[in-house]
């Protein structure tokens, strides 16, 4: 069986995050960018399930600019096997992300689509939903436990719900994403950065996988929130009441 | 390729290694609960006795000191006995081992510059050489921050045709103020500086256009890892160092993601650290590199940066000002300097001293203060700040230069010391003296020639000729500002180095903290929020991190100092000279003040290594990728 894992190219989590001038945007130039730190998790849980013996190959997928190389050699590093990067300049949103890893899998056959839960620039937490709808697979989202059955074809999956954990069985292929509690990813070592960078990455464009890229959501502005106002001390408690009832309204 | 991996653990799967890491593991810490860091920051202050407008809350202020106030209960102390540096590797034969013929340590302009020189020499004579640069930045300039105004002599020897191959460099200098501050004006000076011909750049940011150039000749560098040991061999030569183990708890124990470190060996390995290199600062001591040719001890500056986007309106690229007097008293050395690049950017820093004498100096909160001078103020004012950062230098200059070569390899760069004091620049010596140690390296390697001439080679150089030309400039000020801006008057006018004599330095830094009693705390203004900020906010801007569950990469030689001497002899210095909060003082169960270690905002800036009245913290590498993500600096 193969695994598929989608993993992006983000700003770092740790960096302040700054909005550009004209507002068009997040800005991105001279940032520190990194592996989606969900998409981390979703890489490390389908090199466990290759180790453990149920998958042959893990292929590391990317869409973005030139440097999701990078990204992709990161994962190499971290065990998977070979990547696939899908280059463009322009900004994907989460259908035409999941339209490219819907054409993707018709080609490589996987029994397994890995990703991370959302990304931490959009927040989107839809692509994985998406792809799946898109292939008619099951899905199993949020999941902070995967267990497989070679035999029976099925993945039993803990999902992170609102209520608690929901735990579901899929028949696979499915499609799974990754939530924090699922494992901690390995750091990569040394050696395996080294060995990485003989790992092979196919180039594509999206005219290579014949997908429609035109987008139903135009992004108008991307504006800050606004700034934290500082508190007010109030002297009594009636003077809070007060407060409350005629100027913010909530009692 | 003269390299060979040599895997001396079979398994690579993490249980197998676990197992037999088990044997390896050097650190074994007290189990501590642990706390947050940013604890300050969320914990509200309690009532001062003082104005409560001129305190910012911190636990550790003059209040504390006078008498006790509550706060947070939770306290902790972190200390632990220093690791051995050296380690045989004779009986310990279970990490992975990779070898090269240069090591070098830090992808810094001497790292990279040495990287690139010896590449070029290899394709010269057709000889192939293996190269490595181990970074603990996670990125090639992540930790790289400097004022910076560049001037490109070791840049034009080592890539004559920067100019056309998109190097970062494009803002000329194009004037020198010099400006004597008081409270309210500013005086204008003759400048002592003339950077015609030099650029204002961000080192950040040629430090990754040298390390694209490095790659592209074929160096491997390896940014993410930290060099936490020198590695030896049976005759104590250095063979190369070894990486810091990933994945290990606060406690001590394997997390589930642990991952052994790599001895990394060299045939010849060379180390450029940058200011108080770890691993440099005990080869030094270790083949006593000082006293092998009568060096002075190194003395130190803690600078502060920030990086602000200005008014269209107030940007002038290539403008360079420098600044003297405040907010800094007359018997402390520093100043500050504001350097317009593009993009309306602007660089913005107060330069310390650290032989100041006055325990209760907080530098962080000069520089916040420094920024409401009228003069500077109206530069920034309608600003943003992009970055934040900090980071110490070298001022000892000539007089503190170790001998720079031992069994083994060498010290290039800030870790050996070739700051020009007088022009406040070292990105150009450290360059060439990057480059001047991969020629002997290459000698050395393939025409039996010896490391020594590294040593020969430097003093035959213009970075020689340059350092001891501005020798006397800083130790001049030992006498005070008034007679050493004389002397550097006459020196910079008349004599220009070519006196008989050498002035010495001082105290060492940490010797020159004087005892808090014979000084009265001083009261800092509350930041603004627009052009002050508080540490926290400072320290965002940074993009610091670490891996929070890891031991703390500040070791105490003694863990019972800071209660025992630092806090009531000295005030606790190390909570006010560190530009990142890492070290505070919060009450214990009994009410008694309590050192708490915040190492996840550490800034990498060494002041704590240098300042410690007792040179009892020690600064080592933590793991590899953490630490500041300076892009702009």
């Amino acid at each position: 069986m193969k695994i598929l894992v989608a993993v992006k190219r983000v700003v770092d989590y740790a960096v302040k995050i700054r909005v550009k001038p004209d507002k068009t945007g997040v800005e991105t130039q001279n940032v520190k960018m990194s592996m989606n730190p969900f998409c981390e998790i979703a890489l490390e849980e389908a090199l466990r399930i290759k180790e453990a013996g149920f998958a042959k190959e893990v292929i590391a997928v990317s869409i973005g600019p030139s440097q999701c190389v990078d990204t992709l050699r990161t994962g190499l590093a971290m065990g998977a096997d070979r990547g696939i990067h899908v280059e463009t300049n322009s900004i994907f949103l989460p259908l035409t992300i999941a339209k490219i890893l819907k054409s993707l899998a018709d080609v490589e056959n996987p029994g397994l689509i890995f990703l991370g839960k959302q990304a931490i620039d959009d927040d989107c937490n839809q692509t994985g939903q998406m792809v799946a709808a898109l292939l008619g697979w099951p899905q199993a989202t949020f999941a902070s436990k995967v267990v497989l059955d070679k035999d029976k074809n099925v993945a039993t999956v803990d999902r992170e719900v609102d209520g608690g954990l929901e735990t579901l069985n899929v028949d696979l292929p499915a499609v799974i994403t990754t939530d924090l509690r699922l494992n901690q990813p390995r750091y990569a070592s040394l050696p395996n950065i080294m060995k990485a960078k003989s790992k092979p990455i196919k180039k594509m464009t999206v005219q290579d996988l014949k997908v429609d890229i035109k987008s139903d959501i135009e992004i108008l502005e991307v504006t800050e929130p606004p700034k934290r106002k500082s508190g007010v001390m109030v002297s009594s408690v009636d003077e809070l009441i007060d407060k409350l009832k005629n100027e913010a309204h909530v009692v | 390729m003269h390299r060979f991996l040599v895997k001396l653990s079979s398994s690579s799967s993490p249980f197998s290694n676990q197992l037999r890491s088990l044997k390896n593991q050097r650190l074994i810490l007290p189990l501590l609960p642990s706390s947050k860091p940013f604890t300050s920051s969320s914990v509200s202050p309690p009532p001062s006795p003082l104005n409560a407008s001129n305190r910012f809350g911190y636990p550790y202020s003059a209040d504390l000191f006078r008498n006790l106030s509550p706060l947070n209960p939770n306290s902790r102390i972190l200390g632990v006995n220093g690791i051995t540096s050296s380690r045989c590797i004779s009986s310990e034969a279970v990490r992975e081992s990779i070898e090269y013929d240069v090591l070098i340590v830090g992808a810094g302009p001497a790292g990279l510059s040495a990287a690139i020189r010896l590449k070029q020499l290899s394709q010269e004579k057709n000889i192939d050489l293996s190269v490595c640069v181990v970074e603990k930045g996670a990125e090639v300039g992540g930790h790289i921050i400097s004022g910076n105004v560049f001037e490109p002599l070791a840049l034009d020897e080592l890539l004559p045709h920067w100019r056309q191959e998109h190097a970062p460099i494009e803002i000329p200098a194009s004037s020198d103020k010099f400006w004597f501050l008081t409270k309210d004006r500013a005086f204008s000076l003759p400048s002592p500086f003339d950077n015609k011909g030099n650029y204002v750049i961000s080192l950040s940011q040629l430090v990754r256009w040298l390390g694209g150039k490095a790659e592209e000749l074929g160096t491997e560098i390896y940014p993410g890892f930290s060099a936490s040991e020198v590695l030896f061999d049976a005759s104590d030569k250095v063979v190369g160092i070894a990486t810091k183990d990933m994945g290990i708890s606060k406690d001590g124990s394997k997390k589930e993601n642990f991952q052994p470190g790599v001895d990394i060996k060299g045939r010849v390995t060379l180390f450029a650290e940058g200011c108080r290199g770890s691993l440099s600062e005990r080869i030094i001591k270790k083949y006593k590199l000082r006293e092998e040719v009568n060096a002075q001890h190194q003395t130190y500056a803690l600078g502060i940066k920030e990086v602000w986007e200005i008014d269209e309106s107030k940007h002038n690229p290539g403008e360079v000002i420098h600044t003297l007097g405040w907010p800094l008293d007359p018997k402390t050395y520093g100043g500050s300097f504001l350097y317009h690049m593009n993009d309306r950017q602007v660089a913005l820093g107060l330069v310390v001293a650290l032989n100041y004498h006055n325990p209760f100096l907080n530098p962080y909160e000069e520089f916040q203060k420094l920024k409401h001078h009228p003069a500077i103020k109206g530069i920034l004012e309608g600003g943003t700040v992009l970055q934040y950062g900090a980071r110490t230098l070298n001022e000892g200059g000539f007089q503190s230069i170790p001998y720079p070569v031992f069994p083994g390899g060498a010290i290039i760069g800030c870790s050996a010391g070739f700051l020009n004091v007088p022009k406040i620049k070292g990105t150009h010596t450290a360059m060439k003296s990057g480059m001047l140690a991969a020629e002997a390296a290459f000698g050395a390697l393939h025409e039996g020639l010896n490391m020594n001439t590294y040593w020969d080679n430097l003093r035959d150089s213009w970075v020689w000729k340059e350092l001891y030309a501005a020798r006397n400039y800083r130790p001049a000020f030992e006498y005070g500002l008034l007679p050493g801006l004389a002397i550097s008057a006459m020196e910079h006018y008349v004599l220009k180095g070519k006196v008989p004599f050498t002035l010495k330095h001082g105290k060492a830094d940490h010797e020159a903290t004087d005892l808090a009693r014979k000084w009265t705390p001083i009261v800092y203004p509350k930041p603004d929020g627009v052009l002050s900020f508080d540490v926290p906010t400072s320290l965002y801007r940074s993009n610091t991190n670490h891996d929070h569950d890891q031991p703390s990469h500040l070791r105490l030689r003694d863990p019972k100092i800071p209660e025992k001497v630092n806090f009531p002899e000295y005030a606790a210095p190390e909570s006010r000279y560190c530009p990142a909060r890492v070290y505070e003082y919060i009450e214990d169960e009994e009410g008694k003040p309590k050192l708490q270690i915040n190492a996840q905002n550490c800034l990498h800036c060494k002041a704590c290594d240098i300042k410690d009245p007792k040179q009892n913290i020690e600064w080592t590498v933590p793991e590899g990728g953490g630490g500041p993500a300076y892009s702009l600096m």
